[in-house]
């Protein structure tokens, strides 16, 4: 079976507390955040590992972003996937989803013939979930999100083959059957992802990272970057939390039901 | 010269680093509460290859070096250090049969340490001292096929929660009358003796192995007769001070974090005291002590892997570092306050945990030794 794996750097989780929104130019400023694979794309490289282990095949690494990224897919390589591609040019910086899903289409249409495709259902710093549906659009085969387990593969006498999945839904799961080739984003439930071992740090320095460019995916630039994006940031600021607070001035018991009641009112308890 | 780390180096730090917060921070207060080694973490570090991190990959290692066992030991050491406690002495035990031990020696006894089947340790100090080791009372004696030991080893990491003991015994007079066995916990005569009550580094056993006419295979003489003092020296010296050094280092990393943190978080008169030049003086302090101690513990990890001897340095690393992780917990410890004092805070674990690098590996009094003897070779 060969597998692509979409895999996205974002900033390390651990130290959001140093990240801050530009005040004019409404970016998040990232200076000195370390990068790490996306969380829940951990977990569709995990389950890419699985699908290979039982049915044998290939698992490959795809992602758009820029060339100090390498280190990112180093890591992915490290986890066990078998080599890299990476889709790096000033032409896609600004991408929304749109573009970022068509640069990824394209470059799958080069990668050539696979079975499966595996995302991350949403990454931890855009959190839109957008790219795996549409990345299933441009290629023109089945996409489901939210998938939190895999149950199996039938393959028909034909050389057609079908997988068996979990879509995971607020109480509960929808079971799908679905023809291959396809494309799945999958939630954390889906599996624990291994850690990476020291012997798969020294395989994947010999591993191959192949780096593309716009060019080398015959891209034209007005479909990419900020000019072919759609989307158009109206506002980003940071929520402010703040404490509410209510002063009951009655006696010991009076107040105890009182606050009682006011807790109980907002389904607290 | 170059300082930068490799991208191979980066992503050790970094998986090590994850897989300390994830499995053992949690792991952290039933230490402190029992004094017991987490035995079932051991497999799981086997399978990454943090055990058998200097080990040859033909003898089930991987083989990475000593840059990148100090990197590792550091990185266990800031969320907790009696775990890279526990591990430097397993890794001596490694070192000692890599560098020393026969082919079917190594075939029998390395695979299974650095996989985590087995845990081991390097027992040299005796109730007599660990100083002086050409003073050890523990002996061995000749009788057909195996060699009876009698004795009794004292201070030993890992003791009760260890298979494989390599250990230094006499057979003979004097400095050169010391050999080396590797002894199986399940030997006839081998027994575990007390189990001591530390302060810090809790969660790595430091307990008593005992011989009381423990039958020990010909066989499982490592190197030769003869060959003790010289295996005791230079595990200590490669593998036990860079070894400690490490821990200390991994304690400084965490002085520094709790320190700053908690002086970000603190408000007094209006701001965080981290805005005081009095506090700002004591992180500086902080600060130096781990970066003066990174340098020289790195350069012995580096100087190990090139071949190069590194006896004063090993021991200006240990002595340095270990002292600076103490001095430095205790100011992390005034910026804290009264805060400081109390159990839910960890600067007082790192203080106790900083204490017990000290005299483990070569008190400083020692490395001072070495390193006084290089400096008068310096100037003739």
């Amino acid at each position: 079976m060969r597998i692509i794996v979409c895999v996205k750097p974002v900033p390390d989780p651990r130290h959001w507390n140093r990240m801050s929104l530009h005040p004019t130019l409404k970016v998040l400023v990232r200076e000195g955040i370390p990068n790490v694979v996306n969380p829940l794309d951990r977990h569709a490289l995990e389950e890419a590992l699985r699908i290979r282990e039982r049915y044998g095949g290939e698992v490959m690494i795809l992602s758009m972003a820029p060339l100090f990224s390498l280190s990112i897919l180093r890591e992915a390589l490290a986890m066990g996937a078998d080599r890299a591609v990476l889709l790096s040019d000033k032409a896609f910086a600004g991408s929304d989803t749109l573009a970022t899903s068509h640069i990824l289409s394209e470059a799958v249409k080069r990668i050539g013939p696979f079975d499966l495709i595996l995302c991350g259902n949403q990454t931890i710093d855009g959190w839109t979930g957008h790219v795996g549906p549409q990345l299933s659009e441009f290629l023109g085969i089945e996409g489901i999100s939210f998938v939190k387990m895999i149950e199996g593969f039938h393959f028909e006498e034909d050389g057609t083959a079908k997988a068996i999945v979990r879509k995971k839904t607020e109480g509960g799961y929808v079971r799908i059957e679905a023809r291959l080739p396809l494309l799945l984003s999958v939630v954390k439930e889906i599996n624990t992802p291994r850690y990476v071992t020291f012997s798969g740090i020294l395989e994947a320095e010999r591993k191959e990272i192949q780096v593309m460019s716009a060019s080398d995916l015959r891209i034209d630039p007005s479909q990419v970057g900020l000019a072919g994006s759609p989307t158009k940031m109206a506002d980003l600021f940071m929520p402010e939390v703040k404490r509410r607070r209510e002063v009951v001035q009655e006696k010991p018991e009076m107040a105890s039901k009182l606050i009682f009641e006011k807790i109980r009112q907002r389904g607290l308890i | 010269m170059d300082f930068k780390l490799s991208e191979r180096e980066e992503l050790l730090r970094k998986t090590v680093r994850e897989f300390a917060e994830r499995e053992i921070a949690p792991r952290m207060e039933a230490m402190e509460e029992t004094g017991e080694f987490p035995v079932d973490l051991l497999k799981k570090m086997g399978e990454i290859g943090i055990l058998g991190v200097i080990t040859p990959p033909e003898y089930g290692g991987v083989g990475l070096g000593n840059l990148a066992r100090i990197i590792i030991l550091e990185e266990l050491g800031r969320v907790c250090p009696a775990i890279p406690m526990a591990l430097q002495v397993h890794h001596m035990a490694t070192h000692a049969l890599s560098a020393f031990a026969n082919e079917e020696q190594k075939r029998k006894y390395l695979p299974p340490l650095a996989k985590g089947e087995t845990m081991g340790v390097v027992a040299v100090t005796e109730p007599s001292g660990g100083s002086d080791v050409a003073g050890m009372k523990t002996s061995a004696r000749l009788e057909g096929d195996r060699y009876i030991l009698n004795g009794r080893k004292c201070f030993i990491t890992n003791a009760h929660a260890s298979d494989i003991w390599v250990v230094i015994a006499r057979t003979g007079e004097g400095g050169k009358g010391l050999s080396a066995f590797i002894v199986e916990r399940g030997f006839p005569g081998a027994k575990l003796g007390r189990k001591e009550n530390k302060v810090g580094l809790r969660g790595a056993i430091t307990g008593e192995l005992v011989f009381q006419n423990c039958e020990v295979p010909k066989a499982n003489l490592l190197g030769h007769e003869g060959d003790g003092m010289n295996i005791a020296i230079r595990n200590i010296v490669e593998t036990g001070r860079p070894g400690m050094a490490s821990v200390a280092l991994g304690i400084l990393n965490a002085v520094l974090e709790q320190a700053v943190k908690f002086a970000n978080e603190r408000i007094l008169y209006g701001k965080p005291i981290s805005s005081l030049q009095m506090i700002q003086s004591h992180l500086a302090d902080i600060y130096a002590d781990l970066e003066i101690s990174r340098l020289l513990v790195y350069r012995v990890g580096w100087m190990r892997d090139q071949n190069i001897r590194c006896d004063a340095e090993s021991a200006l690393a240990k002595q340095f570092s270990c002292e600076a992780a103490a001095r430095s917990a205790r100011k992390a410890i005034e910026i804290h306050g009264s805060y400081g004092i109390l159990r839910e805070y960890p600067v007082q674990r790192l203080l106790r945990d900083a204490l017990v690098t000290i005299p483990a590996g070569g008190t400083a009094e020692v490395a001072r030794l070495v390193m006084a003897r290089q400096a008068l070779s310096l100037v003739k």
